[in-house]
């Protein structure tokens, strides 16, 4: 019954994956489990075995909304950004901002107001488009994802 | 993380019926499948149960499907499941439509409409779609499988007829016609908890149920009565004032949940004209 | 190139979009334990008994009797045990401490407490104690009252606010070298260290303190993290091992400080031509149970409760007293919200009452340069009253857009505020905060006390500091914030970071380069050794400031700012949405443009939450909804698109002519969204104006 969460950050030595709250409202520990974002703190680790999990140390500082996120004011304090960003990576790259915001909903960021994180994820679909791409950072290097 | 996880024992049956001979040999055992709410109830350390029966893989009790006229509704379907589905767009799509609402992106991954039932929150956004759309509850365990209707479902505050041997195996949703109508109201446009959910269809005989309002999602037979014999709005409000219990509480008033569903009432009136 | 003026790549960016920055929580010692605090669950009372429900074999157990010093949480006053000491004043307030290995063996620890229970006090207005009193008067109170042709009233209402940093409060004590060395999310190191000092009775150098990446603040761990740290060192000191403390949501919501709650009453003389003639106000705060931070609080809170408009006629009397609640604290804008709030909701009353339109009036009153503010300080030609005002009505063309929603279920409000950069009054002279600036061979490397806590601090000191040596910004290096490293510059609160300490530190640069001459880094090192300049806080000759008669300069300089907010009605469910929101800030000069627009982001949709949707709700002195499920911040569907234009409008002694930034932005929102809710015509005066609110709010008679 442990948590997927727990699993990552003290046995896996992940701590890129935060805890905000522990009752799955903020999304700080969003993760994605076969390119499909959840939060950890609601997943029993029993649920990830034989799945790809993919934490933000899977995307290996290489993902274009990694930049976005420093150059465009996404991220301030930081402690929402891993979880923020992994949950970005499932949209489609000519996402409209209704879209994003629904995406979003479930990552609450008490710094920026969301307009720099709406901004970075713009600056990213224009770096790299990814039209019919929906689940690029599943699809990150395999070594960095914690895989049980 | 306010619970002793490690005292915590999990089995996870591979098949229905292994799960059901579990069940049957302890029925002590609680099922979880997304477990949006047992992880929640854990974290805070309100959760007396230590001993669980995983049901998140069993697969057969995922599917969508129309079987005749019956719209087919595995437990394990979850709210993404529901929003993407043609079939419950077409059948039920205020159904998909309370799913949206609920949580954001990572919850409606992993919440299943089966855990909405069994959880039997006053709160529950799914509730009263079924209840309007009289599903009728598939109940399985070792001794075979029985249908409640969904409206005799619950007993009372979080309690239900499914027996602790039973797991809810389905959700069967009969040929529907007229409009459907469906609001939630909280006070954050997103993530948040019902105040008030309503949901409605607009036929020759409505039907209207409401959540939040009292100690288990309701139909108001005598509002629907007063709609369906051509009353009067103001007879219908009256009516539904008399039919739902609404309390203070953290999340807001008795009086504004009476005003909203009034007024709600009204407005599925309106705009299913 | 210059560094200010350019989105410079973020000193603090990487770390935090990889995973690889460390937050207290991500950081283990060999040998740690767990602590825990066990709490009170009554309001006021004496402890009669303490009984431990468990075996206590493995764990330790620390209450007041382990403290060496002096059992106290140094603040201002030192009225705040660090642990119950045979009574308790609040909820939630620390009794005893345990410690264990294992995290999970704490959650068996039962412990009982059996308290005689004394009556509580919650009513702040019935108070017995008052922590602090205020009072500011300017020209003749009576005659410009005199000279009115109406008097228009009014009571406004804010409640609490919670921070909710998504990092919850959290240090880990280690015992070291005879002292105490502490690793922590805070924003002010120097002031756990004073704390820890007098608490552990060690001298200041044994005691060392650690800014660990921190997960948000906005004031809420610029004061708390002193008793955690405490709480922590008292179980490493007992245990001789490192312990760690970290809350979770719960327990930060439940006893943590929040903004404080407050009523304001305005009665204001007026001239049938809009011409305010007397202003008298009356503010109350609620403090909770100990002094903490409330008499600054209610400084800042009274030094803008007139607004930024001038009359020549004013009183401004608060008080701030004490109710058995949790202390309340710092959090952002400090006392100003609270206080704008109800001078802007009553500017758009007295618009109503006059018939006037609203941006007419604030024209007839608002502060020019040449002004005297209520404490008499003559305002400078960096007075932007007037263009942060023209601004925002041109940008929303807002006078039209009144005109066409009025009557409709949608409605458009307006809010003019400023606010004072820096330390209130002789406060920074009493700071005396220091920076240094060392030289390295390829450039030079800041210290100071400053933390990052998400507003991009070492990025722009570096800016700063890279112009000033004429240097690439990429050849200045930040130490971190380690109180065994770097000089105290003071907290990291009240906008000062960048005015204030980055000034500091520019005088570090510019003497540098004098000193450097001619020659490199390099060269100057391997001719000269090592090269550290440390410069303290200057006081700008003209200010003058009286701390006993709260006559003089306030602040050295203000911002200014103007919100136009546009909002929709839900007719059935009385939901209030904000649709747009434009903020207009003059700022001085923005030294990084991407941070200075996320600061006023940021504090804008915090101060749309604090409008709408953020209630604490306490049942006997406890808050009752602690959890995110139930104490509600803006999601990205609550916060409507925020168009933000900065003004830059230099300050003479501010770095690059930079004003404060930090706090201003959230004193906007909720009085120009509550002025919106005011023109679909429902009477709002308190908030947060949740649908329950207007469902009771009274339709304005016109």
């Amino acid at each position: 019954m442990k948590r997927l969460l727990d699993v990552l950050r003290e046995e896996c030595g992940l701590t890129g994956t935060k805890e905000g709250c522990g009752e799955g409202e903020c999304g700080a520990c969003t993760v994605l489990i076969e390119g499909v974002p959840v939060n950890s703190c609601l997943v029993p680790f029993a649920h990830a075995r034989g799945a790809r999990v993919t934490t933000i140390e899977g995307l290996n500082g290489s993902h274009p909304l990694q930049e976005t996120f420093v150059s465009e004011g996404g991220a301030q304090c930081g402690i929402c950004t891993p979880g923020m960003i992994l949950a970005a990576t499932v949209l489609p790259g000519d996402a409209e901002l209704e879209e994003i915001r629904t995406a979003l909903a479930g990552n609450i960021c008490r710094c920026t107001g969301y307009e720099g994180i709406y901004r970075a994820i713009r600056a990213a679909a224009r770096a790299r488009p990814r039209q019919g791409d929906p689940q690029p950072a599943s699809r990150a290097e395999p070594g960095a994802d914690a895989e049980r | 993380m306010r619970t002793a996880m490690s005292r915590l024992t999990l089995v996870e049956p591979r098949t229905l019926t292994e799960a059901l001979g579990i069940l049957h040999e302890d029925p002590s055992r609680t099922p979880i499948a997304g477990c949006t709410d047992v992880y929640v109830n854990l974290n805070f350390g309100t959760l007396p149960d230590t001993r669980f029966l995983d049901i998140w893989r069993l697969d057969e009790l995922r599917e969508i499907a129309l079987d005749g006229e019956v719209l087919s509704i595995g437990a394990l379907a979850t709210y993404a499941d529901l929003i993407r589905s043609p079939l419950v767009e077409e059948r039920l799509p205020i159904l998909a439509a309370a799913s949206r609402e609920i949580g954001g992106a990572q919850i409606q991954n992993r919440g299943t409409i089966g855990g909405n039932v069994a959880n039997a929150s006053p709160a529950g956004d799914t509730l009263p779609v079924l209840a309007v759309a009289e599903a009728r509850v598939v109940l399985a365990s070792a001794d075979g499988v029985r249908r409640v209707p969904f409206n005799g479902f619950y007993t009372g505050y979080r309690a239900s007829v499914r027996r602790p041997d039973e797991l809810i195996a389905a959700l069967e949703i009969p040929q529907l016609s007229g409009r459907q109508w469906f609001r939630k109201v909280g006070t954050r446009a997103a993530q948040a908890i019902s105040k008030i959910v309503m949901a409605g269809i607009r036929s020759r005989s409505p039907r209207l149920a409401v959540g939040s309002v009292a100690p288990t999602v309701v139909r108001l037979p005598e509002t629907e009565a007063v709609l369906a014999a051509g009353g009067s709005i103001d007879a219908a409000r009256a009516a539904l004032a008399r039919e739902i219990q609404p309390i203070d509480d953290v999340r807001s008033t008795a009086e504004y949940r009476r005003r909203v569903a009034e007024n709600l009432l009204a407005r599925f009136w309106r705009e299913t004209a | 190139m210059p560094a200010v003026g350019r989105n410079v790549l973020r000193k603090e960016g990487t770390g935090k979009v990889t995973g690889a920055a460390r937050y207290v929580d991500d950081l283990s010692f060999p040998g740690m334990l767990h602590g825990t605090t066990v709490r009170s669950t009554v309001a006021s009372g004496r402890i009669r008994a303490i009984r431990l429900e468990f075996d206590p074999s493995g764990f330790v157990v620390a209450d007041a009797r382990d403290v060496p010093g002096r059992n106290v949480v140094a603040l201002i006053e030192d009225d705040q045990p660090c642990l119950a000491d045979g009574r308790v004043r609040h909820v939630a307030e620390p009794i005893l401490l345990l410690a264990h290995e294992r995290r999970e063996s704490l959650l068996d620890a039962r412990v009982a407490i059996d308290y005689e229970e004394e009556p509580p006090v919650f009513d702040p207005a019935a108070s017995p104690r008052v922590f602090k009193e205020i009072s500011i008067v300017k020209g003749d109170l009576a005659r410009g009252f005199e000279a009115a042709d109406q008097i228009v009233e009014g009571e406004y209402v804010t409640g609490l606010q919670e921070q909710l940093y998504i990092e919850p409060n959290g240090v880990i004590a280690v015992p070291e070298n005879g002292g105490m060395t502490v690793y922590g999310s805070l924003q002010c190191p120097y002031y756990v260290h004073k704390a820890l000092v007098v608490l552990l009775g060690l001298p200041p150098e044994k005691v060392r303190v650690v800014q660990t990446e921190t997960g948000g603040g906005f004031g809420g761990k610029e004061e708390y993290p002193s008793i955690l740290a405490g709480h922590a060192a008292i179980l490493a000191r007992k245990a001789g091992r490192p312990v760690k403390m970290v809350y979770d949501r719960v327990e930060d919501m439940l006893a943590t400080t929040k903004r404080h709650p407050s009523v304001v009453r305005h009665k204001t003389g007026v001239r049938r031509d809009g011409r305010i003639v007397a202003m008298d106000v009356d503010v109350l705060l609620d403090g909770g149970a100990y002094v903490t931070l409330s008499p600054v609080v209610l400084s800042r809170g009274v030094l803008h409760a007139t607004g930024p408009y001038r009359c020549d006629a004013v009183r401004i009397h608060g008080r701030v007293t004490m109710t058995n609640t949790p202390p309340n604290g710092a959090f952002r804008g400090f006392g100003a919200p609270q206080t704008q709030f109800a001078a802007e909701v009553h500017m758009e009353r007295i618009a109503e009452a006059l018939g006037m339109d609203p941006v007419r009036l604030r024209e007839t009153n608002l502060f020019r340069p040449g002004d005297t503010t209520a404490t008499g300080q003559t305002l400078g030609e960096d007075c932007s009253a007037g263009a942060v005002l023209r601004a925002a009505v041109e940008r929303t063309d807002f006078d039209r857009r009144r005109r066409e929603l009025a009557g409709s279920s949608s409605g458009i409000g307006l809010s003019l505020f400023f606010h004072g950069s820096g330390f209130t009054g002789g406060g920074e002279v009493r700071l005396a905060s220091r920076a240094s600036l060392e030289l390295t061979a390829t450039g030079a490397r800041i210290l100071v006390g400053s933390t990052e806590i998400g507003q991009g601090t070492r990025t722009i000191h570096a800016q700063i500091v890279a112009d000033a040596l004429e240097i690439p910004y990429d050849s200045v290096e930040v130490c971190e914030a380690d109180t065994g490293l770097v000089p105290d510059s003071g907290p990291t609160v009240a906008s000062r970071t960048c005015m204030v300490v980055g000034k500091i530190l520019e005088n570090c640069a510019l003497e540098m380069k004098r000193r450097l001459g001619s020659l490199s880094p390099a060269r100057y090192l391997a001719l000269h050794g090592p090269l550290v300049v440390t410069r303290e806080y200057e006081k700008p000759a003209e200010l003058a400031w009286s701390d006993e008669t709260y006559r003089g300069d306030a602040y050295g300089a203000y911002g200014w700012g103007c919100n136009v907010a546009e909002v929709v009605r839900d007719p059935d469910t009385y939901e209030v949405r904000p649709v747009r929101l434009t903020a207009v800030c003059e700022i001085g000069k923005a030294i990084h443009p991407v941070l200075a627009a996320g600061q006023v982001e940021g504090g804008t949709a915090q101060g749309i939450g604090y409008a709408l949707l953020e209630e604490v709700v306490v049942r006997d002195g406890r808050m009752a909804n602690a959890q995110m499920t139930n104490y509600l911040v803006p999601t990205t569907l609550d916060t409507p698109p925020i168009d933000v234009i900065l003004l830059e409008n230099p300050y003479f002694y501010g770095p690059h002519g930079a004003k404060g930034i930090g706090e201003m932005p959230i004193d906007g929102p909720a009085p120009a969204i509550v002025n919106a809710i005011r023109h679909l015509g429902l009477d709002v005066r308190e908030i947060p104006a949740t649908p329950e609110r207007i469902l009771g709010a009274p339709c304005i008679s016109r």
